[in-house]
């Protein structure tokens, strides 16, 4: 179900590594448990992003939320569709809501990371509590 | 706002409905409630142009009788209770001392001697008990929040569904009167009231019919669009109408006049609680403003964000949210009176960063008829 060429983390990301590069986003549950989102705060170009903290906001009618950097590096690019069509995340989480372009620091962080399997058991043991 | 560590939820007799619907379901002060059924979105906008279905159950009911329910209510309320006729209903404010309220509230005139106050879920038992303490007049005052289920039907074609279901001739019902009525053979208080700035009913009824009611009105509307909407539409419905949230543009530290409610405010009907405080303010001025704004720049405001007005400190966002109707960002806030002025631009402190935003006139939205 959850697509199997990505990687996930426990705060509902996703990162699809290309060579050194990450792009990166939020899971279908995530946008699930946000409902519609009307807006995405983003980095630029050029800016850290450290595995594990908040690299920008995702925001629903109801409520503002971080999104957590599953790796370290610099932000190469940055959907600029998201500015204007905020919506696509709760429609294609997975493709077209794409939020950012990483180069890895450190490649060795994606090990930490888990694979499509292992993020519905989670979310499955997750649902249990 | 959380219930007490270790008492579980209250749940209203729609729980179950809710539950089984997959509503998505939050703890609103201290009641298990739908929050949103298919989305904030789409619900705020069926209100806006067909209709929406609300449980609100949970909100408190108060009743006051006998020959002196009158003077205790003139002397408890802010708004002039001796204009009521039977069967008519004036929003006002229960006072405090400092010219502030404990709530907010919709007061129902059945007879010369017998009200009933619809009050906010989260002060029930505060409106009681200082009703009560305030009572030296000897009326009767019961908490019937028990005895009351409270379903809102809100939307341009709430009228059409309603009738449906009724003999009582919904749309003749004026705008905040009520009457008895039998909904889906269901007896209760039909009231033509609401809190989403759409035309629409509210009814009071014995929770035991919640179900019957809830599902036979879902059915009665479903071919005009009339979908179930949670507490999520019901704030930004009342946002966008400029309506005021208790806790948030209301609390025991503002008065009315701040709080732009000085229509509910009849100064000259006789003492009151709080009365000399807001004389005094009338006379020389209040030290804060609501005003509403919008957002200029593009992220959405939130409740409690710093405002600032030319780089002061001027205040907070009392209630912040995107506006789905409007496609805005929109708010409330306090700030100091001199800058309350429409047009004026502010700032409003996002996440660290100044955002910049302008000060409109309330309603943000009003509706054509």
């Amino acid at each position: 179900m959850y697509p199997p060429e990505l990687l996930y983390s426990k705060d509902h990301e996703w990162i699809r590594v290309d060579e050194s590069v990450g792009t990166i986003g939020i899971t279908d549950y995530a946008q699930k448990e946000l409902g519609d989102v009307v807006f995405v705060e983003l980095p630029k170009p050029g800016d850290h992003v450290t595995a594990s903290e908040s690299f920008g906001t995702v925001e629903s009618v109801k409520a503002v939320s971080d999104v957590f950097s599953p790796v370290t590096g610099e932000v190469m690019s940055v959907n600029g569709k998201l500015q204007n069509t905020p919506e696509l995340v709760n429609s294609d989480p997975h493709g077209e809501a794409w939020m950012i372009r990483v180069q890895l620091a450190d490649r060795g962080e994606i090990d930490k990371l888990m694979t499509a399997d292992q993020y519905e058991a989670y979310l499955e043991q997750a649902k249990a509590h | 706002m959380i219930a007490p560590a270790g008492e579980a939820l209250k749940r209203t007799a729609l729980n179950a409905t809710h539950r089984a619907s997959g509503a998505k379901m939050v703890d609103y002060c201290g009641w298990d409630m739908p929050v949103e059924y298919s989305g904030i979105t789409r619900e705020h906008l069926a209100v806006r142009t067909a209709a929406g279905l609300f449980d609100v159950s949970h909100m408190g009911e108060i009743e006051v009788r006998g020959p002196q329910a009158l003077a205790l209510l003139q002397h408890v309320t802010s708004n002039d209770v001796s204009r009521l006729q039977d069967y008519q209903a004036h929003y006002s404010a229960l006072m405090l001392p400092k010219g502030s309220a404990i709530d907010d509230c919709v007061v129902h005139r059945f007879a010369p001697d017998h009200y009933f106050l619809c009050v906010n879920a989260a002060n029930t038992d505060k409106d009681f008990d200082w009703i009560v303490q305030c009572n030296s007049f000897g009326a009767e005052v019961r908490n019937v929040s028990a005895e009351y289920g409270q379903i809102a039907l809100q939307g341009p074609r709430a009228v059409e569904i309603l009738a449906k279901l009724t003999d009582a001739h919904p749309g003749d019902l004026k705008y905040y009167w009520f009457r008895r009525a039998r909904c889906s053979g269901v007896d209760g208080i039909l009231a033509r009231t609401g809190y989403t700035g759409e035309d629409g009913f509210e009814f009071y009824f014995p929770p035991a019919s919640s179900a019957q009611l809830w599902n036979s009105l879902l059915d009665a509307g479903k071919g005009v669009g009339l979908i179930p909407a949670g507490l999520g539409a019901r704030n930004t419905l009342r946002l966008e109408a400029g309506y005021a949230l208790y806790g948030h543009e209301l609390d025991p530290e503002t008065t009315l006049l701040e709080a732009n409610l000085g229509w509910i405010t009849k100064l000259d009907k006789g003492n009151f609680v709080g009365r000399d405080v807001l004389l005094r303010q009338r006379a020389e001025g209040v030290t804060k403003k609501l005003v509403g704004f919008e957002m200029i720049d593009r992220a959405p405001a939130r409740d409690d964000y710093p405002v600032l007005v030319g780089g002061r400190k001027a205040g907070r966002v009392t209630s912040g949210s995107p506006a789905p109707y409007l496609k805005k960002n929109i708010g409330m806030a306090y700030v100091p009176p001199g800058d309350a002025v429409a047009g004026n631009e502010i700032q409003i402190e996002i996440r660290g960063r100044l955002a910049a935003a302008r000060i409109v006139s309330l309603p943000f939205y009003k509706r054509s008829k």
